[in-house]
């Protein structure tokens, strides 16, 4: 108070009080972001819809279903003996993504090949699930966007796309293996 | 932009390359950190600043919920449900976005009657001053629109009565309406242009905004004294000494924001909007949002249709022209001692017109509410041009500076008083 | 609930021109009935919901309630979401299971399947036209919202409104939705007021005690209004109609929903007509404002952020313009 014409002695008080309080507010401003940027994750009724059950019974060997999960197709194949075959005969090694047909099935229902229908290129959607769909150069999949080949495990062979198809957690609901949960 | 020259010096080799192409930094600094600020102004002043932060608030919330809300009929209502309940602190922004434009007009409010008071749409004010009312106008017209967008009984039954405004113009009218409604009433169609011109308007609002503040900073702030800057001494640097006051204003001002945000977040609207719309059924007692009350009351006292929505534009219209109905020669109603009651009078007069929007238009709330429009517009017809001819005000401080020093003093106050009072 | 049968609308929502006719025009605004402020636990910028009560409140719901009046908007998994009923996830899984809602099978037939956490509660009505039908044209009101479509008219002095409205504020009174169903549920009368019309015609209300067997001077009014020059009027109940006292014009087509000992407690709170509707008016109260706890424990911290930060800015600037007075 008593010599408050005389800046010097109060400069540095003077800044902080005018440095501190503008900081609190713009801290404030910043946490203030924060639900406007979490609005944009999905909403409490998109997280709960997140399993789908499938009846497999209608399903005959060698045809292929296309089911909705999470708004994605997902890929669901009844294999044929020469299909199973033709994927577990190629060393999981040499392939671009390596895993063995094994990983990717449920014991005890190999025939069953579940896989998120989404090139892990740039998220089209391959072609192969309709009988007369061209199928690629090893019977699986094929993605047209940028030529990506599957083959009749979902596995990347050929193309751009460097992962292979993905293959959704999945659980068989009943004995007779014929209703399977994803999600 | 004006005569302040911006003291702008670039402080590195890139801001002098980028100041010699586009001098935007030097307008900004000198705009918004070395323009000068009368020394004298009150709160009252730091409402511009909180206005803008209501805009911003506004058009921020806004987008976000355009994000998740669906202007149809059928889902609008619902999508609103949705996101006060599962869009991730869809809750928060909704109700930020609600209360928001109630705080919007609040400032507006307190904005709009200083400058009434302060006489700041007197020259060489008059376009600043018209801007604004322009900004007003925009702003009711989007309040409005943005009301419909929920789609509950009072949205849908608000926007009927409101578009039906136009249905008084004759010959005309109801060709404008059913163009207005894109149908024979109020449907999804319409809902979507609300919701396309809801989206478009507050653009224009930042658009006038931008103008008003360049208009303001052409002829330099009014203060509480009416008199012009004059000397160096009158004025303070707008950074820090300003900005710091208005920060501190805003962040009262947003307290009073959080309050209803978080605790009182219905208080302001309306319980019949929680019901979906029904174009069958009519709420027994429908009235708009509590910031267009006057305007409805002074719709009402009217017999006429066509009398009372023309009235009703007109109360606003005649805003303004305020800069050439008073034929005061100060500004500031402080040295009007006549004045001084009429402006309160006035206040009184808006809100019990507030009051009277609210109840039933029947029985004796008409009859005041008649009472009270006839002072509303005797008040710009009548006591604006006569008291300022016949009232001799008080003496005025020399400079801006003399007002603060001598506020110790309360100079003046006497010799004025003792002259007012036989000025009738 | 045999009584429920024969329910229909509180609501203004979808009621047709008869429901409208009859209860609306009776009411001046200003002139509603009083409702008591109840002190509830979600009362205040402190409040928030009693679990318990409110998965009392289901109970008397789903019980009651349920049978004519939906909650579409909530989900089953609202149910177990932190600041509601909080019940265990697998008690709500297995009640939503009772539940079928329509589904598309693969021949696209629709088929009902059980309901799961992430449905909503299916309407107790395919349609409004099969609601209409059953309760004699009326639409029961969906129950998602109406605690916050419903609320309190000021009803005291013109002088006291801006206080009262003031008050409101300060206290951050939002509990009008909650306190207009306990009115509701609880102003039920066997009968509307008994009037006495005397030898000018003025009809003057009389205790129920009063009333002889055969008094043919006792008449019962809803209303009654007086008419210059002429007797009192006295409107009648309609047909069909129940007597409310928190109702708007007293005249209400749902009967008497609850009576005590219908509804059986688990957790020892007494089983009465007035316990049932203060836990269905808090389940209500939650049910239109899911967040509401969120939303007051968010609040305060950020109450407290702001007051530093202003008291902050405010030493700054005093600081500041020291410098220049």
């Amino acid at each position: 108070m008593s010599s408050h014409d005389d800046n010097n002695p109060h400069a540095s008080r003077r800044d902080f009080l005018a440095i501190a309080g503008p900081a609190f507010a713009a801290v404030g401003g910043a946490i203030t972001l924060w639900p406007f940027v979490s609005q944009m994750n999905p909403d409490a009724g998109a997280l709960a819809l997140s399993s789908t059950e499938v009846d497999l019974a209608p399903v005959k060997e060698g045809q292929a279903i296309t089911v909705q999960w999470r708004g994605k197709p997902v890929f669901i194949r009844y294999r044929t003996k020469k299909e199973i075959d033709e994927a577990r005969s190629v060393a999981a090694r040499s392939l671009p993504d390596p895993q063995a047909d094994a990983d990717r099935t449920k014991k005890g229902a190999e025939q069953w090949l579940v896989l998120v229908g989404v090139c892990t290129h740039l998220g089209c959607i391959p072609k192969g699930q309709s009988v007369g769909d061209v199928k690629g150069d090893y019977g699986g999949w094929f993605c047209p966007c940028h030529g990506s080949h599957y083959d009749t495990s979902g596995r990347i062979r050929q193309g751009p796309a460097p992962k292979n198809l993905e293959v959704p957690q999945y659980a068989f609901t009943n004995d007779a293996k014929t209703k399977i949960k994803i999600g | 932009m004006d005569q302040h020259e911006s003291t702008y010096k670039p402080g590195s080799r890139t801001a002098k390359w980028w100041d010699e192409r586009l001098p935007v930094m030097r307008m900004m600094h000198g705009q918004f950190v070395d323009f000068p600020t009368p020394r004298n102004l009150n709160y009252f002043w730091t409402f511009g600043g909180i206005l803008t932060f209501c805009l911003a608030i506004q058009l921020v919330s806004g987008i976000v919920l355009a994000m998740h809300y669906i202007p149809s009929a059928d889902l609008a209502f619902d999508s609103v449900e949705r996101i006060r309940r599962d869009v991730n602190y869809g809750w928060l922004i909704r109700s930020m976005h609600a209360v928001g434009a109630s705080m919007f007009f609040f400032a507006v409010y307190v904005h709009i009657f200083r400058g009434l008071y302060y006489g700041s749409y007197k020259a060489p004010r008059e376009v600043l001053w018209i801007i604004g009312v322009l900004i007003y106008l925009v702003m009711m017209a989007t309040a409005f629109l943005g009301y419909t967008l929920p789609w509950g009984q009072m949205s849908f039954w608000g926007a009927t009565v409101i578009t039906n405004f136009f249905s008084a113009i004759p010959l005309v009218g109801s060709t404008v309406v059913t163009w207005l409604w894109g149908g024979y009433s109020v449907t999804g169609t319409t809902l979507n242009r609300f919701y396309s011109l809801h989206y478009l308007l507050p653009f224009v609002i930042a658009g006038l905004v931008v103008l008003h503040i360049w208009a303001l900073h052409v002829a330099g702030q009014n203060n509480p004294t009416g008199v012009e800057i004059k000397t160096k001494s009158d004025s303070v640097p707008m950074s820090p000494f300003a900005v710091m006051k208005d920060l501190f204003a805003l962040g009262v001002f947003a307290m009073l924001f959080a309050w209803f945000v978080f605790y009182a977040p219905d208080y302001l609207g309306h319980a019949d909007n929680y019901v979906e719309a029904n174009p069958l059924v009519t709420p027994p007692h429908i009235v708009p949002e509590w910031y267009f009350l006057p305007f409805y009351a002074i719709l009402r006292a009217v017999p006429s249709k066509l009398g009372g929505v023309v009235l009703m534009f007109a109360a606003v219209a005649i805003l303004a022209f305020v800069s050439w109905l008073d034929t005061s020669r100060v500004r500031s109603t402080k040295y009007r001692p006549v004045y001084r009651w009429f402006f309160w009078l006035f206040v009184i007069t808006c809100l019990a017109l507030g009051y009277l929007g609210a109840k039933p238009a029947e029985g004796v709330y008409v009859f005041w509410a008649r009472i009270f429009t006839f002072y509303y517009f005797a008040h710009f017809l009548l006591v604006m041009p006569i008291v300022g001819l016949i009232e001799t005000p008080k003496p005025l401080p020399r400079s801006i500076t003399e007002a603060v020093l001598g506020k110790g003093a309360g100079a003046g106050s006497p010799v004025a008083a003792a002259a007012s009072p036989e000025k009738r | 609930m045999i009584k429920m049968t024969k329910t229909s609308s509180i609501a203004l929502a979808g009621a047709m021109a008869l429901a409208l006719t009859s209860a609306v025009p009776a009411m001046a605004a200003g002139d509603g009935p009083e409702i008591a402020k109840k002190k509830w636990s979600f009362s205040g910028p402190g409040g928030h919901f009693d679990k318990n009560q409110l998965q009392r409140g289901f109970q008397v719901y789903k019980e009651v309630c349920s049978t004519c009046h939906g909650i579409k908007r909530i989900a089953f998994r609202n149910l177990v979401q932190p600041g509601g009923p909080e019940f265990p996830e697998d008690g709500v899984r297995s009640l939503a299971a009772t539940y079928k809602v329509d589904e598309l099978d693969g021949n696209g037939k629709v088929v009902q399947r059980p309901a799961r956490l992430s449905d909503r509660f299916p309407s107790p009505y395919k349609n409004e036209a099969e609601a209409r039908s059953i309760h004699n044209g009326a639409n029961p009101p969906d129950l998602s919202l109406i605690a916050k479509a419903r609320g309190v008219d000021y009803t005291g002095p013109i002088w006291y409104h801006p206080v009262s409205m003031l008050k409101d504020v300060v206290t951050g009174y939002q509990e009008g939705g909650a306190d207009y169903i306990y009115a509701l549920m609880t102003g039920y009368k066997d009968n509307a007021p008994a009037y006495r019309r005397d030898a000018t015609g003025k009809l003057t209300e009389v205790a129920e005690t009063s009333i002889q067997r055969g008094d043919k001077t006792i008449l019962r009014c809803v209303s009654v209004e007086k008419v210059a020059g002429k007797p009192d009027n006295c409107t009648a109940m309609a047909d069909g109609m129940n007597y409310n006292m928190a109702f708007p014009g007293h005249q209400i087509g749902m009967a008497k929903p609850i009576s005590d000992g219908q509804v059986k407690y688990t957790d020892g709170t007494a089983a009465t007509v007035s316990n049932y509707s203060a836990d269905m008016a808090a389940f209500a109260s939650w049910a239109a404002d899911p967040t509401h706890d969120q939303r007051k424990s968010l609040g305060w911290q950020v109450m407290l952020y702001l007051l530093v930060t202003s008291i902050l800015l405010y030493v700054a600037k005093k600081r500041l313009w020291r410098e220049v007075h």
